[in-house]
């Protein structure tokens, strides 16, 4: 008799275990339900945050002045291409078509420097042994970290002295001689993944290293080499203290003081053309990422980036 | 052997004429410069400890400048960083649309650098702004951004935070590799996720804590769009960093050995700071394979 009530009690345990382990799994599944709708709504509301000043200021561009300060919606109640039309004119005697070629005069072959010096660079750091390797890379690390706040006067006067003042070529030299350690790093990073079996069997074949590097090592650096021009793309396009300081005369201003001038210049209730020519500033920009994100996440996600 | 040493050094040949060139004998010169009078029109005139005596002794907007700064830099790093973590550490869970809102979070950090977002950023702070009409659309009193000197510099501090993505972006490839069968050890024990959170997730991605707080830091010491562009400096010096004060006295005044002098006030904090930085990752960042711990 004791022995089954015994039992009894033993099964209504089980059975109030079971019925709490129940309880507590259906209270688990609850508690994942609500913190997963919590994340999505922080996600969202995080990124509305992020996105919404950047349609308003699409959506400002085509509003009338009086409407910029009034209304907090993006959705122009009387839309209106002046500021564009305006806006393009500008206060000079250029059209900002002239400003964007400018910009793109100096992206172009900043970025081809950019390009070839940093895999010069990385290929011999990745593939040959030579005196004082150690401390040459360490000086890239070095670089990296170096603010250039405190070299950016004495290459000033450097290229003032070269006669270079006013043109693009304070802009595009330095990167040239793969000036930003920060592409050096990363490609010598990705290189160092890659086994070197391919190159080696090229050299069997009796290619020489120039030869190895062009064939086997360029295509398979592809990925990051795309990664390094856009980047370079993006950071020379925003760009304004390097143009600032080198560049003087308004006929070959990048689209970054341009717009600049525009604030300084424009009528203080002329606000829809600065808007319009902003989001024209950003576009180019906008179209490289969103048709290669993937590289932009790859890169970042390799090297590590500013920005 | 030998041709294979030199060819090396060949490739390296770039990188190492622009090494010195353009680094090398600018940061020697700057640091010469800093110890002369200089200004274009004759040679440098050299004046020993003088320029760095007036900066500490004589020169108030140099101490007000230095001051906001230490604030700027303070306040916009933790933030950013905290902020970057805290997005990757949601998106890390297995979510739907993952990849679009990291896009939309990232977005912001490919164009925050650019002189249009600046151009926007006076635009929606300004006192009938988007924000503000958004404040007082919520029932909340208009704040002045720009005109009172201890909103204007959050301005700043708040578009750099906009563009958390590339540090968010960091971080969250540094959660995915977290191996999860920690997490289910700890659980099956106990822990909490906020434990879980603490006492796994943070040890495992301090290296890449350590690498974006570097990397955060030397970059907001040099901020310079954001007061030239946004505030240009005011209202009262409020914004007015370092990076700035160093461009007027070397490219509106063409006080050359004064502003130098400054660059390299500003060079030795950052070094100091991230030596400090490097010194003391050793107590907390860990690396794995370590057998220290």
């Amino acid at each position: 008799m004791t022995d089954i009530s015994h039992a009894s009690d033993v099964l209504s345990a089980g059975a109030d275990g079971l019925a709490e382990a129940r309880a507590a799994n259906a209270r688990q599944i609850r508690n994942a339900k609500i913190s997963a709708a919590l994340r999505y709504i922080i996600l969202f509301g995080v990124g509305l945050m992020m996105l919404y000043p950047l349609i308003w200021l699409v959506g400002a561009s085509f509003k009338t002045n009086a409407e910029i300060f009034a209304n907090p919606g993006f959705i122009p109640q009387e839309p209106t291409t002046e500021g564009y039309a305006k806006g393009w004119e500008t206060s000079t005697p250029y059209t900002f078509g002239r400003f964007f070629l400018n910009s793109f005069l100096i992206i172009l072959p900043k970025v081809i420097g950019t390009a070839i010096s940093c895999t010069m660079v990385a290929y011999g750091f990745a593939r040959f042994d030579f005196p004082l390797k150690k401390l040459l890379f360490g000086s890239v690390i070095a670089i990296l970290l170096l603010p250039n706040v405190v070299t950016r006067i004495p290459q000033y006067l450097l290229f003032r002295d070269l006669g270079w003042l006013d043109s693009f070529l304070p802009l595009w030299v330095p990167s040239a001689f793969a000036g930003d350690a920060f592409f050096v790093f990363m490609l010598v990073q990705f290189l160092r993944a890659i086994p070197g079996d391919m190159e080696e069997a090229a050299r069997v074949d009796g290619a020489n290293s120039w030869q190895t590097l062009v064939f086997i090592v360029v295509p398979m650096l592809a990925p990051a080499l795309i990664s390094v021009c856009l980047f370079q793309f993006m950071w020379t396009m925003n760009d304004f203290l390097g143009p600032l300081i080198y560049i003087s005369s308004v006929d070959k201003y990048p689209v970054s003081l341009a717009l600049k001038l525009s604030i300084d210049t424009t009528e203080a209730f002329e606000w829809n053309r600065i808007l319009a020519m902003s989001v024209l500033t950003i576009t180019p920009a906008l179209i490289v990422f969103f048709m290669a994100q993937k590289y932009f996440i790859e890169g970042i996600s390799a090297g590590g980036v500013k920005g | 052997m030998t041709r294979k040493r030199a060819l090396g050094l060949g490739y390296l040949s770039p990188y190492i004429i622009g090494l010195l060139v353009f680094t090398m004998i600018p940061f020697g010169a700057s640091l010469y410069l800093s110890f002369t009078d200089y200004n274009l029109m004759s040679a440098p005139r050299w004046t020993g400890l003088e320029n760095y005596i007036d900066l500490f002794t004589k020169d108030r907007t140099f101490r007000r400048s230095l001051t906001v700064t230490l604030i700027y830099v303070f306040t916009t790093v933790p933030l950013k960083l905290a902020f970057a973590l805290f997005i990757a550490y949601i998106l890390n869970y297995k979510l739907k649309f993952i990849n679009f809102f990291r896009t939309a979070f990232y977005v912001p950090s490919i164009l925050g650098g650019s002189i249009a977002i600046a151009v926007l950023w006076r635009y929606i702070f300004a006192s009938e702004g988007l924000v503000n009409m958004m404040l007082t659309g919520l029932g909340f009193e208009a704040v002045n951004w720009f005109g009172d000197p201890q909103n204007a510099l959050f301005t700043i501090t708040l578009l750099r935070c906009w563009q958390f993505g590339s540090a968010m972006v960091i971080f969250l490839a540094a959660l995915q590799s977290i191996d999860k069968s920690l997490y289910e050890a700890a659980e099956i024990d106990g822990a909490s996720k906020a434990h879980c959170f603490i006492f796994i997730t943070i040890p495992l991605i301090t290296p890449v804590i350590f690498f974006n707080l570097i990397m955060q830091m030397v970059q907001a010491f040099q901020e310079f769009n954001g007061p030239y562009i946004i505030t240009q400096g005011g209202p009262l010096k409020s914004t007015y960093l370092l990076p700035m004060y160093i461009y007027d006295e070397a490219f509106r005044r063409f006080d050359m050995g004064y502003a130098s002098a400054i660059a390299w006030v500003l060079f030795v904090i950052i070094m100091v700071l991230t030596l400090a930085a490097f010194w003391s990752s050793k107590k907390w960042v860990y690396y794995a394979g370590d057998k220290r711990s």
